[in-house]
């Protein structure tokens, strides 16, 4: 038979079989739940990402703006008049990043004009707050109050953006509109990342 | 009665006929306030029976979504009121609980020893409106899409971690089949179930603890010979037959909405919902359902991503910590001093100034002196102050001394 058979010993022994029964089952569950956060896991769908979008330009008309479907997001192209790159420099102090340091763009849209031709600006449609679409507003002091010189406005929460697509302060956007990787030739605007060892 | 005795040598029937129905001791002045909580769980009933049937229906996919609820609503014998019938019967549902709230801030019934009961209710209350978005995003009309985009970019204003956490929300980058397989499998039996299993808690709490009343005077202080407190009624048949009349009117009300203003002038059913989800396009007037503004609100008030994310999220958890924020020593607002009594107006009149800010357009001034957005930020401070400030005023106050019984007596 058992041969400790004091009760102290006994009892102390059955304690620690219940801990560790305890700490097992807890270790156990845990593991088990592992699988269904895994199941959980971002499932990319297949974005080539260097799959290039040709866009032809010659229509596109002073002031107007088109909205191109490039890998699942708007990205839009508008022609800014002289008029219109007239309001960017006034705009300067007013703005939460007016040199895009915090904001996301290729190297070669790092400027005032984020753009590589000071006309054409390529942008993605995107709003860096909550990710709605902002509206294209490029009427000047309209319902957006008297010092509105034309940009984006933003439905959900109220963000603005000026003509670079760059925010104004007092907005929920924490940085300006993303411009994508593009390359502009004559008036042929290619989205996306040039080919290995083609020029930028 | 054969069939009856049998079943009773087998399950506990006429125990559970007792502890909550005839031998369960309700306070005798509960008054109108009493009855939401009956009719939320009347709506709850509507919202799972509708909701099996629109699920016959429903295809989740990108591709049919949309269609199915359009075929099921306008081809399907009966469809368009089943369907209405859980639309109307989720801002309802709403409507009823936010009354059932108000209650408990009127009298108190949040203090001890019901703060369970509360955080229960309160539990309940957030898990309802994340099944309400996942149902407001299934039938993938252009606001479906762009509240589930909103929504679910949420976590992105974490530091750090924020990107991955929404990615691994959605289940990819952006919203996708992925996402609304996940949102209707949580609406039709995630969430259902937690709801369930929360109900009962909350209902198993108040039996246990008995129901606060108009007074805020514990009944269970004064009992009877025979042990039943001497203030107290049987739930049945007396709040049993009350509750009925008060179904009957409820219905009335309910149907008609569902019968002559099914749309509920934009609040039940959007004019921009009968568009297909489109991901390129925002709707130009975006709101959340109405029941949502005025969260909504408070983090637009906020001219910060974080900022406002953090602001919402505080105007959801505070009302959580009300058992604690309380310093009274009385219960009811009969009985709390002018300090209780502003604060409460003060913060429901902020409350629904926000809901109405919410559903306003940003760019459309709601009063014509005082801007959108500063108008916001005060009624938020308001809100907010209502909460922070209570371990104040209700320790300074002065209150009036509660009768010891119902009705003053003795």
């Amino acid at each position: 038979m058992c041969s400790d058979s004091d009760p102290d010993t006994r009892l102390s022994r059955r304690r620690l079989l219940i801990h560790t029964v305890e700490a097992l089952s807890i270790i156990g569950l845990a593991g088990a739940s592992i699988p269904l956060l895994r199941a959980c896991s971002p499932q990319g769908v297949a974005v080539k990402k260097n799959a290039p979008l040709k866009q032809d330009l010659s229509a596109l008309d002073v002031g107007q703006m088109i909205t191109l479907n490039w890998q699942g997001k708007p990205v839009f192209v508008i022609r800014r008049s002289d008029a219109m790159l007239k309001t960017l420099a006034p705009n300067a102090n007013q703005l939460r990043d007016p040199l895009s340091v915090e904001s996301k763009q290729p190297d070669y849209a790092k400027n005032i004009y984020r753009a590589r031709d000071p006309h054409i600006l390529v942008v993605v449609g995107v709003c860096t707050h909550l990710s709605c679409t902002p509206s294209y507003r490029p009427d000047q002091a309209g319902d957006l109050g008297p010092d509105w010189r034309g940009g984006f406005f933003c439905p959900c929460h109220g963000s603005r953006f000026d003509l670079a697509g760059r925010v104004f302060q007092g907005s929920p956007a924490p940085t300006n509109l993303t411009v994508p990787p593009y390359q502009l030739v004559g008036n042929i605007l290619t989205l996306g990342e040039p080919n290995p060892g083609e020029h930028t | 009665m054969r069939l009856f005795i049998w079943l009773a040598q087998r399950l506990p029937l006429r125990e559970w006929y007792q502890r909550h129905l005839s031998h369960y001791y309700v306070p005798k002045n509960l008054n109108i306030w009493y009855l939401f909580g009956a009719l939320a769980t009347l709506l709850l009933i509507n919202q799972l029976i509708t909701g099996i049937w629109l699920t016959f229906g429903y295809s989740p996919t990108l591709s049919g979504a949309f269609d199915s609820v359009v075929h099921y609503v306008r081809d399907v014998p009966s469809g368009w009121l089943i369907r209405e019938l859980h639309a109307a019967g989720a801002s309802m549902l709403f409507a009823v609980l936010y009354l059932h709230l108000f209650r408990g801030l009127l009298y108190g019934s949040y203090q001890r020893p019901r703060e369970l009961v509360w955080l229960l209710g309160m539990g309940l209350f957030l898990v309802l409106m994340i099944e309400a978005f996942c149902g407001y995003v299934l039938p993938w009309g252009n606001m479906s899409y762009w509240a589930a985009q909103v929504i679910m970019d949420l976590p992105t204003a974490i530091p750090g971690i924020g990107d991955d956490l929404a990615n691994w929300l959605r289940g990819g980058e952006s919203i996708s089949q992925v996402t609304l397989s996940r949102l209707f499998a949580l609406h039709v039996i995630g969430i259902p179930l937690v709801i369930a299993f929360l109900t009962l808690l909350h209902l198993t709490g108040v039996r246990h603890v008995g129901a606060n009343n108009p007074e805020g005077i514990e009944i269970k202080k004064h009992l009877s010979p025979d042990g039943t407190p001497l203030d107290g009624i049987p739930f049945h048949p007396y709040y049993t037959i009350r509750d009925l009349l008060g179904v009957g009117v409820f219905l009335l009300v309910f149907v008609g909405i569902v019968f002559f203003f099914p749309t509920g002038g934009g609040l039940i059913l959007e004019p921009a919902n009968a568009i297909p989800a489109n991901p390129l396009q925002t709707p130009a007037h975006i709101a959340p359902a109405w029941y949502l503004t005025p969260f909504y609100a408070m983090l637009r008030a906020v001219p910060d991503k974080l900022g406002g994310v953090i602001t919402m999220a505080a105007g959801l958890a505070l009302p959580f910590l009300l058992p604690w924020l309380d310093r009274s020593k009385v219960k009811s607002m009969r009985y709390k001093g002018r300090a209780s009594s502003f604060m409460l107006a003060v913060m429901v009149i902020s409350f629904i100034g926000l809901g109405i800010l919410g559903l306003t357009p940003v760019d459309h001034a709601v009063l014509p002196f005082i801007g959108n957005q500063l108008l916001a930020q005060i009624l938020t401070a308001l809100y907010l102050l209502y909460f922070l400030l209570m371990p104040l005023y209700t320790k300074f106050e002065a209150c009036r001394e509660p009768p010891d019984r119902i009705g003053g007596a003795q």
